[in-house]
């Protein structure tokens, strides 16, 4: 039970950060996009007349709030909703089609690596992330 | 429903499809789905994951399963069973996730593939029922819907 109530303060210290982020509504705006699938950066700035910068700090003021995460894959950051705005079995969902973005992703890469008319070259360009 | 040690019993279906389109041949791509050696370079777990069982009976009613987990935490185990194999074209199977003993959903996930050009569109549908999820009141909390109801009363 002692738990509980420290369990409380920092539910409540979440809770005050979830508040913050939403108290704004260009976030709104994000977390709602990002309600109907994940989206990348670029994608998430389309609707707004504001500098890269400024939307990255909104992204982060969300991901801190735990409202979205976000994952950057060689060159392309995308963001998806977070753990703070979903129910279990939205999160059960969330984080099945997460786990199979990722898995698909790397039998691209399994693909490209084994690739027989792939050119053999000593020394390579890709970006690793 | 005031007692909350006993299991509430709740299911929750949700569908979702991904796409790809990968610069390899059907067969490539069908290899790499069906083969325990080049399934074993790409499905798993996240990296820190620890690796536990892995087994791959690859023909109709054969089973596949694919244990692993957080290093310390509750083991995740993948039990597959294959229900529809044609080669090159499409792969369907039904699969259990277990956390531990507890058993969180059951799924149907269908694989197509189709020849894009010189490459592949992958499309990926899964039928999940989650199970017994909705009812833990704590983790509830955290959900959506009472999110709403504070930011409105907040209001």
């Amino acid at each position: 039970m002692l738990n509980k109530r420290t369990d409380g303060n920092a539910a409540r210290a979440a809770l005050d950060r979830v508040f913050q982020a939403l108290a704004d509504p260009t976030r709104r705006v994000m977390v709602e996009r990002l309600s109907r699938g994940p989206a990348s950066v670029t994608e998430l700035a389309e609707p707004f007349e504001m500098s890269l910068p400024s939307i990255v700090q909104h992204l982060q003021v969300l991901e801190a709030s735990g409202l979205i995460r976000s994952e950057k894959v060689g060159r392309v950051r995308t963001c998806q909703i977070g753990a703070a705005a979903l129910g279990n079995a939205e999160r059960w969902i969330s984080d099945r089609r997460a786990t199979w973005e990722r898995r698909l992703d790397r039998l691209g890469d399994y693909l490209e690596e084994t690739d027989p008319e792939r050119p053999r070259k000593k020394t390579t360009n890709r970006r690793r992330p | 429903m005031t007692d909350w040690n006993q299991t509430a019993r709740s299911v929750k279906h949700a569908t979702f499809t991904i796409q790809r389109t990968y610069a390899a041949a059907p067969a490539r791509v069908f290899a790499a789905l069906s083969t325990k050696e080049a399934k074993g370079k790409w499905f798993s777990g996240p990296a820190e994951w620890t690796r536990g069982k892995w087994e791959l009976d690859f023909r109709v009613g054969g089973r596949e399963v694919s244990a692993g987990g957080p290093p310390g935490g509750p083991e995740h185990i993948f039990v597959a069973q294959y229900l529809d194999i044609v080669e090159n074209s499409r792969i369907i199977y039904a699969y259990d996730m277990f956390e531990g003993e507890k058993k969180l959903s059951v799924s149907l996930a269908t694989f197509e593939l189709a020849a894009a050009g010189k490459g592949t569109r992958l499309t990926l549908t899964e039928h999940g029922a989650f199970l017994d999820g909705h009812e833990d009141p704590a983790q509830r909390e955290h959900g959506t819907r009472w999110l709403l109801e504070k930011l409105g009363e907040a209001l």
